[in-house]
């Protein structure tokens, strides 16, 4: 967020606390150490007491990886993110298509564009019943999508998806590791970043 | 017995049988503790003597080999903390130190692969936690039996699962190591883990416990039966042929990486609220390790009061808490007024801490178990240890050894022939690609890696303003030990001094992990001094200090040991990440030119193995003075903006070196060679790299090389989708690829 312009402010998960902030990202990692399942138990963390109403009432958030996982699991998005076809952790760049470029986090791409972005989960694949996947893909809710085949063996080769109102998206892939060509493989992944910006500063995109 | 046996008891029960064998102490030792005490030990002192006395928590066996480390003044010019203390602490500059080390876990990791693995990672940083700084990478250095050999399929799979489980949830990247097959291993799996950390010059911990009065806490996870006498005992004697190893089975320990994670954090705030007097990790020898270092280490006694020790299991005797090697425990020295504030930062981190006791003025370890007195030692004659000259014996076969050089092998004749060679190569387990390994890892985590496997070294921003970085790489090379340890040591030392200079950092200093047979055969041992003596001469050479290190010895099956290998870790300081280089070719119609000196270096190559199933003759020669100058150049050069690419030379020679660049930045090249095609493909000489040069900036560098007397020679330039040797051969991108990516994949799935 700094390097999108923005000032970062630290939720700790044990406070009913969202300090007033304009946008919510719930990063990677491995929070309570994916015991029992990834996200199961962080989504009952005291500061997703205040998240979740917030997010039902429009409040952007972004969930990637471990974030996405949690957001699933809190029901904010359908669907659950399994083990990874093979059963080992994935480390890799990938290749990545912008299918929604409407929502608050993608609005600075354009529908279709291309994007080099890493990924690394254990618990990668999503998955959900044929008429959800149907009805995500019907209203536009996949957002991007793994250009080249899901290593993971995500469904239709979801990467990120979003509720009905596009405020709240999950990704699998780490766009924050994609921010300068120095420490990633690309800077497409910034783009996430200034898309919210863009969005709650009305600069639109 | 063990239940009510008190000091008290001890004193009076003189004539009791101890099971002081079972325990790994000779009747020599046994007799020494009864000497010191002046009554036989209770069971506790008995547990407690035992582990601090194995080979792995004393040294006992390589301590008088491992004084000739010792830094000199020269070398010890960035040195803030060397060895004796947790890890060696180098200053980087900027107000920056980093401390790091490298350990095996290398017994545990036979026994129970994915947790053996785990926890190595999860006590190599609990190592560098204990220093004060914040772990920020990790490496791992595998060796295994062949590839394609049974036990191979259990234990590697395993290995890098639990090391992938652990390093990624603990949120650390990991940046590199080594993966390296070999039928020495097979039985004897060499899972060695560095880790490195980061904090200001103020931040120093030192483990200690001084104050009279003050507190001691044990915080972390509960103590359980779980390695009971694990790694201490464990890694201090040689896997038998038959049962042993299913007697030890249960005593490798459980890793809980999401702990450990809480317990870094809350160590990190701990120091920052500046409430900690004294620091020790509980690794091997767990809360028996830490009282009597610690105790040892500060200028009084300590008592502690065994019943308030949080349990999992209420049955552990007292000299099974002591053993216990549960993971993510520390032990903390606190001002009484500071106490409440450490528990509360504790608390905020879901970490449970226990005051257990306290600094004491007598100058003794004592411990209290249901009210009674179940330990009374002087914690120095622990934590000391005894010293061991053993007999050396350099091995009968070596001089028939030396003598049956790769001379007589039958070498490709042709181009076709070269091609197939190197085809060969590039397939074999060790050369070939290792993805199906580091794929597995997080490499990016943390966000300031700035290069990572399979470049030569791996590279982490530390000032993200500055551009300040640190550079880290480890080698090693068996065979070359086994043909000449002294010289093989060197070899190694030189290769992660090279790779480090890869990067563009400047190297300053070295860690070690000597993984050798068993103590007890003086062939071993003589493999052993000789391997230190070649790194203290190296370093001198270098004048680079060793900062710390491990030995891990008794890696042998019945009586065969593995190959001598001593593992050398190499830590460089990167003055600007932003102008690394990689060791693909990055830029199109670069000049490609080969720095250093080949010659007919072929004792204990990877072609001699791959091709032959050789090995024999002299390693190549090793030349420091030849190593620094191109380290020296090839730092310049990445500092100037002037290379494109650089990359060590190593197994494999330029062959292999010249297919890597190709395939990292899918980009192929033209060369041409001089004199003969073979030695100049595969011959393994040191202190040589293939190095691009940014177009347009060839005679500056030609220059820069002349200036810094580092042989240059043009082999071509960088262009295509082919690997093209004039006059011999060329390969397609797509077939080199094909040959190097489907090795592991097909053995491994």
């Amino acid at each position: 967020m700094r390097y999108a312009g923005a000032e970062p402010v630290r939720l700790w998960h044990a406070d009913r606390d969202l300090r007033g902030v304009d946008a919510v990202i719930l990063p990677g990692g491995f929070s309570y150490g994916d015991y029992l399942r990834a996200g199961a138990i962080a989504r009952f963390s005291p500061v997703m007491g205040e998240l979740i109403p917030a997010a039902v009432e429009g409040l952007p958030v972004l969930g990637i990886c471990n974030g996405f996982q949690i957001l699933c699991e809190a029901h904010l998005l359908p669907g659950a993110l399994t083990r990874n076809a093979g059963l080992r952790f994935i480390h890799a760049d990938v290749s990545l298509t912008v299918t929604n470029a409407a929502t608050p986090w993608t609005a600075g791409f354009a529908a279709g564009q291309r994007l080099t972005v890493p990924i690394k989960n254990g618990e990668g694949a999503f998955v959900a019943d044929e008429a959800t996947l149907d009805e995500l893909e019907r209203t536009g809710r996949v957002v991007v999508r793994y250009s080249d085949g899901a290593l993971n063996g995500s469904s239709r080769d979801i990467a990120g998806i979003s509720n009905a109102a596009g405020n709240v998206v999950g990704l699998m892939p780490h766009p924050e590791h994609a921010i300068d060509p120095l420490t990633g493989p690309s800077a497409d992944g910034l783009g996430f970043f200034t898309s919210i910006v863009g969005a709650l500063t009305g600069a639109g995109a | 017995m063990s239940d009510k046996d008190t000091v008290e008891v001890a004193a009076r029960t003189p004539e009791a049988q101890q099971p002081f064998k079972e325990l790994g102490l000779t009747e020599d030792e046994y007799q020494k503790i009864r000497d010191i005490l002046g009554r036989r030990p209770t069971a506790a002192e008995l547990a407690l003597y035992s582990v601090m006395w194995s080979e792995h928590c004393s040294y006992k066996s390589s301590k008088i080999h491992l004084r000739n480390l010792t830094p000199t003044e020269d070398q010890s010019r960035y040195l803030l903390a060397g060895i004796g203390a947790n890890a060696g602490v180098v200053d980087i500059g900027q107000g920056y130190a980093v401390t790091f080390k490298i350990e095996s876990h290398n017994h545990p990791s036979f026994v129970e692969p994915h947790q053996g693995a785990a926890t190595g990672i999860g006590g190599i940083v609990r190592d560098i936690l204990a220093m004060g700084a914040r772990p920020i990478a990790v490496m791992d250095a595998l060796r295994f039996g062949p590839a394609d050999a049974h036990d191979t399929a259990r234990v590697l799979p395993g290995v890098v699962s639990g090391i992938s489980f652990y390093g990624n949830c603990l949120g650390l990247p990991n940046i590199g190591g080594e993966l390296a097959f070999d039928p020495s291993y097979i039985g004897n799996p060499l899972v060695n883990a560095l880790c490195v950390g980061l904090m200001k010059h103020d931040d120093l911990k030192s483990a200690v416990a001084t104050g009279v009065g003050n507190k001691v806490v044990l915080f972390g996870s509960r103590t359980g039966p779980d390695g009971v006498g694990g790694a201490s005992v464990l890694a201090s004697a040689t896997f038998g042929d038959d049962g042993g190893k299913a007697a030890k089975r249960p005593s490798v320990q459980v890793g809980d990486p999401f702990m450990e994670k809480l317990l870094v954090e809350c160590c990190l705030e701990l120091y920052a609220a500046d409430l900690i007097e004294g620091i020790q990790d509980l690794g091997a020898a767990g809360v028996a390790c830490a009282t009597t270092e610690l105790s040892a280490g500060g200028d009084g006694g300590m008592f502690v009061d065994m019943d308030v020790i949080p349990l999992r299991d209420p049955n552990l005797t007292p000299a099974e808490i002591l053993m216990s090697e549960s993971q993510e425990r520390m032990m903390a020295v606190v001002r009484p007024e500071h106490a409440e504030a450490f528990l509360a930062i504790c608390r905020k981190w879901d970490v449970e801490a226990t005051v257990i006791g306290e600094v004491t003025s007598d100058g003794l370890l004592t411990m209290t178990w249901r009210g009674a007195t179940v330990v009374k030692i002087p914690p120095r004659t622990a934590a000391d240890g005894p010293v061991y000259q053993r007999p050396l014996a350099r091995p009968e076969n070596l001089d028939a050894l030396q003598a049956s050089g790769p001379e007589s092998l039958a070498r490709p004749a042709d181009g076709p022939g070269l091609r197939e060679t190197l085809l060969a190569l590039l397939g074999s387990p060790s050369l070939a690609d290792k993805r199906w390994v580091t794929q597995q890892y997080d490499s990016l985590v943390r966000g300031n890696t700035v290069l990572a496997m399979p470049e030569d070294g791996g590279l982490v921003r530390v000032g993200e303003e500055t551009g300040l970085g640190i550079a880290l790489a480890t080698d090693g090379n068996g065979r070359y030990c086994t043909l000449d340890p002294y010289l093989g040591t060197q070899l190694a030392l030189a290769e992660a001094y090279r790779n480090v200079a890869m990067t563009g950092a400047v190297p300053v200093a070295v860690t070690n992990c000597l993984n050798f047979g068993s103590p007890e055969d003086p062939v071993v041992m003589w493999q052993l001094a000789e391997s230190v003596r070649g790194l203290a001469d190296g370093c001198k050479h270098l004048g680079i200090p060793v900062t710390g290190g491990n030995v891990s010895l008794y890696n042998q099956t019945g009586a065969t040991a593995i190959h001598p290998t001593p593992v050398i870790g190499v830590l460089g300081v990167h003055q600007d990440v932003r102008t690394r280089v990689s060791a693909g070719f990055a830029a199109e119609g670069a000049e490609v030119v080969l720095l250093g000196r080949t010659g007919e270096e072929f004792g204990g190559s990877a072609w001699a193995e791959v091709v032959h199933q050789h090995l024999g003759g002299r390693p190549p020669a090793v030349d420091f003075d030849a190593e620094r100058q191109l380290a020296i150049l090839v730092t310049a050069a990445v500092s100037a903006g002037v290379l494109a690419s650089a990359h060590d030379l190593s197994q494999g020679g330029l062959a292999i070196a010249l297919a890597e660049a190709c395939l990292y930045g899918g980009r192929g090249c033209a060369v041409a060679l001089r004199g003969d095609s073979f030695t100049a493909l595969f011959s393994e000489s040191a202190a040589r790299a293939l190095v691009s040069v940014v177009p347009g900036r060839e005679r500056e560098f030609a220059a820069m090389a002349e200036e810094h007397d580092v042989p240059a020679t043009v082999l071509g330039v960088t262009t295509g989708d082919a690997l093209t040797v004039e006059g011999a051969f060329d390969i397609p991108l797509t077939e080199l690829s094909q040959v190097w990516t489907g090795t592991l994949p097909a053995i491994f799935g």
